[in-house]
Parts: structure tokens; C-alpha cells; sequence
């Protein structure tokens, strides 16, 4: 109760702001003609149809029964709606087990990269060691190296380390992300001097500077570095459909590709599985909505 | 990850000023040497070591391991490979497949590239117009960056099926015979953009709303006491406002396209008759279904070095600009 009547204001306020905002740059850009309005209303309507077909398409056809989703491409059901498809592709098949590896190597990804990277950008920020400025330099080069040009060498490599078809194969390669050591380090790099002297003063050494001061005045970074990580592990599919072939090893992306094929012509079924792997992020999206936004512009930003 | 070259006398940070005077500067280094000794130790290493131990072994590695490769004649089975020299990249120049998938790859970098620009700033330019429904507009335009390739694919293939696609359907309503989307040469290459363009535009689109709230207010409100109007201010304020947000765009995206597999192997996989092959799918087909790993290597290399000069121009253009 405490906390709530202390956030509820402030939300409140904060809905003002954005509500005064958006008048102001509504007057500003489209200035006070309602015939402006009503054109950009029309044309916005427009777009979000063309843009959420795609979904209205694949949700009631997911809702079909095969024969249905087969026989016409008529918008409605014609012989009512069906959770069939969703049945069948939670009780048989793999999907669960996709869907259970996808959260496991996301979340791994996700945090092994977040705590090496939140290292590695303290290190380069933060400390004096010898050679800092020429491994920073060559952390920022390998920005440019296009994973996907390595998945030759690297998949000889998984070969020689046995961790073709293993877990380890799917996440370790996917866990160097010298972009997100160059965003952290960037903004490491704001947090004032000060603090830190005076952390070290009383007598805190450089991990509990890191782990008490400099760790929780970069929540907002941290968490935008893991939404993004997290995402992309989520959806990556070359590297995991080149490393994985046991279809018990797959992740969503890999296995609604490669197996659904052999479901053959079931569209009901294959659009309910591809709902299914999309939900999770839908999901997170609507959670961290004004961090992915702020994660948009402060990570796409910062890097030029 | 150590270099001769000393650190104490290096690492003076860009802040300070380059014109200052020597009291200054001196006691600005005394203020550094200090802040050192506070942070200075071998603390460093341990902070840099896990991101140096996964940096090595699955990046630095893979690349000179791969040099290695694309010099020798090594297949999938094959145990001991043979050095062949240059003869891998001599014949990736003379294969015509080579240039053919690098045009296709840059017919569907510029064929995207461009949809993706202007659409993301379209959609931007009304959304931020602040008309009521902000939240449903964003959700709609940037829920399909957050798919899976294989979802996209899935429901796309789904739309353009011929005989009970969404498109047929409609094209049928209109009395227009049935395009084969994605079976018909001449239209694979669009399907799979305008796929492209639906799923990926959300990003370039959330790069523009985040540009468009840093446009200073009061040159708006300057233009509006001036009496320019709604178009006006579009094209004198908001659009030279966002010209760096465009070269981001840009050359994000162009990085981004030149590197298009993903999509393009689940929607026709380089059909029909090779038609919509990228670059790396030919790199993917030579090396996992061919089993030459050693040539497949070599033409990565060369799509490597030609990614490099790109992003070098962009960034000496990019100094330039600023």
C-alpha cells in the first residue's frame, strides 16, 4: 500500500507530461487543421492493417480446423473455430521441448553475456591495466566481423571440441558480444569519478566498487544490453540450425523450420506452433515496452 | 592482451582540453596519476578476462582458423587437407556464381534498404504526430521486429501459397490470375522484400521515434511564429532534423541486408532457379551441402573484405559529416 500510493502519482504526472507532450507536438507538426488530422489518423489506421494482417491472418487460421484452413482461403472459419491445432502441437510432437530449449539457451545467452560484458566494459572504463587501450581498440574492430562468415570455421571447431549437438555448441559461440562491451564501457564512462574514489576510501575494493556502486547505477543499460540479448538469442537461427541436428536439441526458430515440413499441408497446425514461439516475446515486449524503446535510442545512438 | 606500449602516459582521456594551460594540465595529469594508483593493480585482468577467454577462443580463433582453411582443399569428411595456396580464392573470382548471388545480394540490399527507410520514417512521422492510440500504433509496428525468422516465414509462405494464399484470394476477387510469389522468378525477389520490409521496419522505425522527441521544440515553435505551415515545417525542420538518424539507418541496414540469409533460405531457399540466392546462402550451399569447407571459406573471406571497405567508407564518410 505504501509503495503504491508513492508510485501512483507519480505515474499520474508522468501520464500528464506525456499527454501535454503529445498535444504540443500534434499542434507543432500538424498544426490545428482538422483535415491534417484526420488525413494522418487515416493513413496511420491504414498502415497498422496492413502491418497487423499478417498476425489476423495467422491467429484465425491457427483457430481452423485443418479441412478449414485447407479447402478455402475465406477470412471466417466456415465450420466454427477450433482449439485443435494447439492441441495437437502441445500434446504431440516436439514443440514443448523446442520451446523448453529456447528458454534455456536464451536465458543463459542472455546472462552469461550480460555479466562478461558488464566486466570486460568495467575493466576497459574503469581499471589501468597494461594493453587496455589496444584490447579496447581490438574489441571495437571486431564490431565489424559478420558472425555469419565464421560459421564454417567455427562449426570445424565445435566439431573438434564435440560440442556439435550439445547446449555448450548452441550458447558459448553466441555469448561474444563486443558491441554490448563497447555500449556498457560507454556508459561506465559517465558515472562520476567521485563516486567511486569515495567507495574505495572506505575501503571497498574494485569488485565491490563494481558489484555495489557501478552495477546498480547501470540498471537501465543493463537491462536494455539484456532484452536485446536476450531477443536475439531467441530468435537466432542460423548458428543453432547449423550446430543442432537432434531434433530433442532444437530451438523454437530451428525446429518450426526444419520439422513442421514434415507436418505437411497442416496449416492450422503449423500457424498455431508459429503463434506459440512468437508469444514469449510478445509478452516481454508488452512488459519492457519503454525499455526496449529507450534501448532502441540509447544502444542504436550510441553506437555512431 | 598485453602491449608495450605504456598505459600510464597514454590513457589521458579525450576530456581534457588540448588548449589548457600548463598548471592545468599538470595538475589535471597529478588528478589521473592519482585515480590510478586508486584503481591501478592487476584488478583489470580478472575484470577482462572472462569477455578475453570467450573473445579468443570463439572469435579471434574462428577468423585465423578460417584463413587457414580457405587456403587448403579441405572437406566436410575429408581428414588431411591438403594446402592448395590461393587456388580457392583464384577460382572464386572466376566463379560466375560468385558474382551472380553477390548482384542478387546487392539487388535485395538496395531493394530493401530503401522500403526501410522511408516506411520507418513515415510510420514515425505519424505516430509522433501525438493522435490518440500511441500504444496500439507502436505495438503494431514494431511487434513484428520481435518474431522469430521461422514464424515470419511460416505466416509469409502461408499468405503468398498459391492456391489458398491471402494474395491469390484477393487478386482472385479482382479477376487477376494467380502470381506464383514465390515459384516465379520474376517475383520471388519482391515476395521476399516486401516479407522483409513487414518484419524489420520496427527497429528503423523505433530509431526514428527516439530521433523526432531530440528535435529541439522552440525551432518549431520559431517556424510557427513565422508563419510556415504544416508541410513547410516538415521539410525545413523535421526531415533535415533526422539526417542523422538516416546515415545510422543507412548504414545499419546496408550492413544488415548484404548479410540476408535467414529469410531467404526458409522462404525459396535461393529458388527458383537460383534466382533469390544470396551471397551467403551460396557460402552455406558450398560448404554444408557441398562439403567443400575449404572454398567456402575463401568466398567468405571475400565477402568479408568487401564488408570491411564498406564499413570503412561509412566511417571516414561518417567523420567527415560530423
Amino acid at each position: 500500500m505504501a509503495t503504491e500510493s508513492l508510485v501512483l502519482p507519480e505515474v499520474a504526472t508522468r501520464r500528464a507530461i506525456r499527454r501535454a507532450d503529445n498535444q504540443r507536438s500534434t499542434r507543432l507538426l500538424l498544426g490545428s487543421s482538422t483535415t491534417a488530422r484526420t488525413l494522418a489518423m487515416l493513413a496511420l489506421v491504414l498502415m497498422t492493417v496492413v502491418w497487423l494482417l499478417p498476425f489476423v491472418w495467422a491467429i484465425i487460421t491457427s483457430f481452423k480446423t485443418e479441412t478449414d484452413a485447407a479447402s478455402a482461403a475465406t477470412l471466417w472459419p466456415a465450420s466454427g473455430w477450433s482449439l485443435q491445432a494447439y492441441i495437437n502441437v502441445l500434446t504431440k510432437g516436439d514443440l514443448p521441448v523446442w520451446m523448453l530449449n529456447s528458454v534455456i539457451t536464451a536465458v543463459l545467452v542472455t546472462v552469461i553475456t550480460l555479466v562478461v560484458s558488464a566486466m570486460a566494459g568495467y575493466a576497459f572504463s574503469r581499471t589501468m591495466f597494461r594493453g587496455r587501450r589496444i584490447a579496447f581498440a581490438i574489441t571495437v574492430a571486431s564490431i565489424m566481423v559478420p558472425g555469419q562468415i565464421l560459421i564454417v570455421p567455427l562449426f570445424q571447431q565445435m566439431l573438434t571440441f564435440r560440442m556439435v549437438d550439445t547446449y555448450a555448441g548452441i550458447i558459448l559461440p553466441q555469448v561474444v558480444a563486443p558491441v554490448m562491451v563497447f555500449i556498457l564501457k560507454k556508459f561506465f564512462d559517465a558515472i562520476p569519478q567521485e563516486l567511486l574514489d569515495a567507495a574505495r576510501v572506505d575501503g571497498a575494493g574494485p569488485w565491490r566498487t563494481f558489484s555495489t556502486i557501478v552495477v546498480p547505477l547501470s540498471k537501465s543499460i543493463l537491462v536494455a544490453v539484456a532484452i536485446f540479448t536476450f531477443i536475439s538469442a531467441w530468435n537466432n537461427f542460423l548458428w543453432p540450425f547449423i550446430v543442432v541436428s537432434d531434433s530433442s536439441l532444437m530451438t523454437i526458430p530451428v525446429g518450426i523450420a526444419t520439422v513442421t515440413e514434415t507436418y505437411g499441408l497442416q496449416y492450422a497446425r503449423t500457424m498455431a506452433s508459429a503463434l506459440l514461439a512468437a508469444l514469449p516475446l510478445l509478452v516481454v515486449f508488452m512488459l519492457f515496452q519503454r525499455q526496449i524503446v529507450r534501448g532502441v535510442a540509447t544502444t542504436g545512438l550510441g553506437g555512431q | 592482451m598485453s602491449a608495450t606500449t605504456s598505459d600510464a602516459t597514454a590513457a589521458t582521456p579525450s576530456s581534457a582540453p588540448s588548449a589548457g594551460r600548463k598548471d592545468l594540465r599538470r595538475s589535471l595529469r597529478d588528478a589521473e596519476r592519482r585515480a590510478e594508483q586508486l584503481h591501478s593493480g592487476r584488478s583489470g585482468y580478472w575484470f577482462i578476462l572472462p569477455f578475453a577467454v570467450v573473445f579468443l577462443v570463439f572469435l579471434v580463433w574462428p577468423i585465423i582458423y578460417g584463413i587457414w582453411m580457405s587456403l587448403t582443399d579441405r572437406t566436410l569428411i575429408g581428414t588431411s587437407p591438403g594446402f592448395v595456396g590461393l587456388a580457392n580464392f583464384i577460382e572464386a573470382f572466376g566463379d560466375a556464381q560468385v558474382w551472380q548471388t553477390l548482384w542478387q545480394t546487392v539487388l535485395f540490399t538496395l531493394g530493401s534498404t530503401i522500403p526501410l527507410i522511408l516506411v520507418a520514417m513515415v510510420m514515425a512521422l505519424l505516430v509522433f504526430t501525438g493522435l490518440p492510440g500511441q500504444w496500439l500504433w507502436r505495438f503494431a509496428f514494431f511487434a513484428s521486429f520481435l518474431l522469430p525468422v521461422a514464424v515470419v516465414t511460416q505466416i509469409w509462405a502461408w499468405m503468398y501459397q498459391p492456391d489458398l494464399g491471402l494474395f491469390n484470394t484477393w487478386l482472385g476477387a479482382l479477376g487477376i490470375d494467380p502470381v506464383g510469389w514465390l515459384t516465379d522468378p520474376n517475383w520471388a525477389m519482391i515476395a521476399i522484400i516486401a516479407a522483409t520490409v513487414w518484419w524489420t521496419v520496427g527497429f528503423n522505425f523505433l530509431l526514428y521515434l527516439a530521433a523526432l522527441q531530440a528535435i529541439p521544440e522552440h525551432l518549431y515553435e520559431a517556424a510557427a511564429i513565422d508563419g510556415a505551415g504544416a508541410w513547410r515545417r516538415l521539410f525545413s525542420i523535421t526531415i533535415p532534423q533526422l539526417g542523422r538518424t538516416t546515415w545510422l539507418v543507412l548504414a545499419l541496414q546496408l550492413l544488415a541486408s548484404l548479410k540476408v540469409f535467414d529469410q531467404i533460405y526458409l522462404l525459396t531457399a535461393g529458388g527458383p532457379n537460383g534466382s533469390t540466392r544470396s551471397i551467403l546462402l551460396y557460402i552455406y550451399d558450398t560448404g554444408f551441402v557441398n562439403y567443400r569447407l575449404g572454398y567456402a571459406s575463401a568466398i567468405s573471406y571475400i565477402f568479408f573484405a568487401l564488408i570491411v571497405i564498406l564499413s570503412l567508407t561509412r566511417f571516414f564518410g561518417g567523420r567527415k559529416e560530423a
